[in-house]
């Protein structure tokens, strides 16, 4: 095969911009370990209700933090909303997000920041995000799952961490 | 060789193609319009959904379903200078994918599929139009059968030359296409179909979204091809040039069909059921598959160049100048690499493993894709159209300046309505919403933007409506034109390429074990942990 070397330049280009793109991917989800919500973790969407984690009175931010310091918020989406519909979290600290559906297939992401993942029935999303600013955001479905689609959202309210409290118990309204 | 009856032939497809085409624009212009919640009249989030099905359905399968199967029947007959070989198995292929359409189009527009174009269980929606949309692509298959038959049979009867450059990219997309239907097949065959008859209550999400994701990505090369070929063998030759490097144009192709099939999770890197050494896998994959573009973007702006510079164009930009800017065909060429560069670099984003995360699902998204689709792929699908229709019909194009008009409209209004949306996205509107409830001040930011869209749409609509014209005028015109020829599809191929740019047979045990590494155990897992798989649910 016959190739120009205008080509053969332009074609070395190119291999260094992807070369740089996937090299510059490869060492900060290795180095820093930043990956996408990828946690291949079973559950039965249908009993929710009757699990372990999700069931209502074990939602929302949990009193106790994860041995690392994490702290750990439990959701269920579900038609139309995220459930508890508020909650409350400190600014600058590790937050583990765990959600479930009940239903369908939903997403979900916080304007302004990097939570987002999706929601699909049968597994469990993880993730695990910092958020630097306080203030109210909205929590929104990102994924159509129905004519309800559109109103399918929470509220997120990220306080100075100084002036957040622990709650006492889960499964209640903030 | 074009006869009468291959001419009816693909004047069908493409009538098709181009109707559902112009038809999709007025949903789509719609929908802006009603997401702006500017006309309290006409806010409905039953009819949005449903609308933004059949926008996606038409758009996406129909439209370039269709101009494929139309154009690629061209581009056989005439640039292996061959009769169609059983043109009645070719009509059948239409019969079927029309009657596929018709079956899918009626649930959609009656409100009863509105689970929109990607499908996504446990959503159901009425079975006639998980059928139709089987049809469509049993139908398509028809079609590359044929295409690849001809190949063969040219071959045959020349043997040690090198096929022409614009079949050779034909084949290459029904190669392609062949892979990357399998996965949708698949889903709809073992799930969609069993669950939406009855027969079986329950459906493994978690499979179907990765089946869903083997077609997801290839099928935006089986969409692009055409246009490539149009970007290698129409505009150098309409520009006053020649082409580059027709031995690096095939190796582009081949690098699409390797590259472009193992790839698709990067539309899954969100979802939990997949880990992510397979998120990251793919995502080199989806970079490789940047290396083709790249090559194309030289070859054929080294093309252009050429061009410009033997019309006298001087100095570093001077060239373009001097380019025919009144030709259609490089007009729609031009315009089209214009919205690549900045369509790819929207795509780098998305691609990227874990900047991802900023755009998923956002308006930022489907701002993207219709830079892409319509501004790269279908511009020059109206390009190939002006380009054909004089031969189709035997008549002279109605108008070029209307022509020019049309293209020119198309481009504006494909910037006026994506630009808002990209920065929608960033501003965190979600897609896929039929109006704005969020209790939020941040929402008020979005307002001004879903304006522009209206107008954006606006003059795409408008645009669409030319162009349907042009064609309609072109045809009906009572003076007939004597055949021109078609000298892009005719240009001899170099003397002879080295065997591995000329066939596919090789190529397919390539794509078998890429296919096998980066689907085997993300297909396998879910047959091997136990899943919990949910009923159906109404919308």
């Amino acid at each position: 095969m016959h190739i120009n070397t205008l080509e053969k330049r332009w074609l070395y280009v190119a291999l260094g911009m992807i070369a740089l793109f996937v090299g510059a991917m490869f060492y900060t989800s290795y180095s820093r370990n930043i990956h996408p919500p990828s946690h291949v973790e079973t559950i039965d969407s249908a009993s929710l209700h009757l699990s372990e984690e999700f069931a209502e009175d074990k939602l929302g931010v949990q009193p106790q933090p994860l041995a690392d310091g994490r702290l750990q918020v439990k959701l269920v989406a579900a038609r139309y909303g995220f459930y508890p519909r508020q909650i409350e979290v400190p600014a600058g600290r590790k937050i583990v997000f765990r959600l479930a559906t009940l239903d369908v297939l939903h997403g979900v992401h916080v304007p302004m920041t990097n939570m987002s993942t999706m929601i699909v029935p049968g597994f469990v999303a993880e993730v695990t995000t910092v958020f630097p600013k306080p203030g109210e955001y909205p929590v929104l479905c990102n994924e159509y799952c129905g004519l309800g689609h559109d109103h399918m959202w929470s509220k997120l309210t990220v306080v100075a961490p100084d002036t957040w409290r622990a709650p006492t118990q889960t499964g209640v309204q903030q | 060789m074009i006869d009468a009856n291959l001419k009816k032939l693909c004047l069908y497809h493409l009538w098709l193609a181009f109707g559902a085409f112009a038809l999709a624009c007025v949903f789509g212009e719609f929908q802006v319009l009603e997401r702006s919640g500017l006309l309290s009249i006409i806010q409905s989030p039953a009819v949005y959904f449903a609308s933004v099905s059949t926008h996606g359905v038409l758009m996406g399968f129909v439209l370039t379903t269709f101009f494929i199967m139309g154009f690629g029947y061209y581009t056989a007959a005439s640039s292996l200078n061959m009769p169609l070989w059983n043109p009645t198995l070719a009509w059948t292929s239409f019969g079927v994918c029309t009657a596929g359409t018709v079956m899918a189009a009626i649930p959609l527009l009656l409100g009863k599929a509105s689970v929109l174009y990607t499908f996504y269980p446990p959503v159901q929606a009425n079975a006639f139009f998980y059928i139709g949309a089987t049809l469509l692509v049993v139908g398509s298959w028809i079609w590359a059968a044929i295409m690849l038959v001809m190949l063969v049979q040219w071959k045959k009867a020349h043997p040690g030359q090198s096929v022409p450059l614009p079949m050779f990219a034909n084949a290459t997309n029904c190669v392609l296409w062949l892979w990357t239907s399998v996965g949708v097949a698949l889903e709809a065959v073992f799930q969609l179909l069993p669950w939406a008859l009855g027969i079986v209550d329950t459906i493994d999400v978690g499979l179907a979204r990765t089946l869903f994701a083997w077609t997801l990505h290839p099928i935006v090369y089986f969409w692009l091809i055409p246009a490539y070929i149009a970007l290698y063998c129409y505009v150098p030759i309409a520009a006053g040039g020649k082409l580059f490097s027709d031995e690096l144009a095939r190796l582009a192709f081949l690098l699409i069909l390797l590259f472009g099939l193992p790839i698709g999770f990067h539309h899954l890197y969100m979802d939990p059921e997949q880990g992510h050494e397979w998120k990251l896998l793919h995502m080199v994959g989806t970079f490789a598959v940047a290396i083709p573009t790249l090559l194309t973007g030289f070859t054929v702006v080294a093309s252009l160049e050429m061009a410009g510079r033997k019309s006298g164009g001087k100095g570093l930009f001077g060239w373009i100048g001097a380019l025919p800017w009144r030709n259609p065909t490089v007009l729609a060429a031009l315009l089209s690499l214009l919205m690549l560069l900045l369509g790819g670099f929207g795509g780098i984003v998305n691609a990227s493993y874990a900047m991802n995360a900023m755009v998923h699902n956002t308006a930022w998204v489907p701002g993207h894709f219709h830079l892409i689709f319509g501004g790269t792929v279908v511009i020059l699908y109206l390009a190939i159209g002006y380009r054909v229709w004089p031969r189709l019909c035997g008549k002279a194009l109605y108008s070029t300046d209307l022509a020019l008009v049309q293209l020119w409209t198309w481009f504006i209004g494909l910037g006026v309505m994506t630009t808002p949306w990209h920065v929608l996205g960033l501003l965190g509107q979600p897609r896929r919403i039929s109006s704005v409830n969020y209790n939020s001040v941040l929402t008020l930011a979005w307002d001004p933007y879903e304006l522009v869209m209206i107008a954006g749409g606006l003059i795409l609509l408008a645009s669409a409506a030319l162009y349907v014209y042009i064609l309609f005028r072109t045809q009906t015109a009572s003076s007939a034109q004597a055949d021109a020829g078609d000298d892009a599809m005719t240009m001899a191929p170099p003397a002879a390429v080295p065997g591995w740019l000329n066939g596919f047979l090789g190529w397919n045990l390539v794509i078998l074990a890429l296919m096998a590494v980066s689907y085997g155990y993300p297909i396998a897992q879910f047959f091997l942990i136990k899943t919990f798989d949910p009923t159906a649910w109404g919308y």
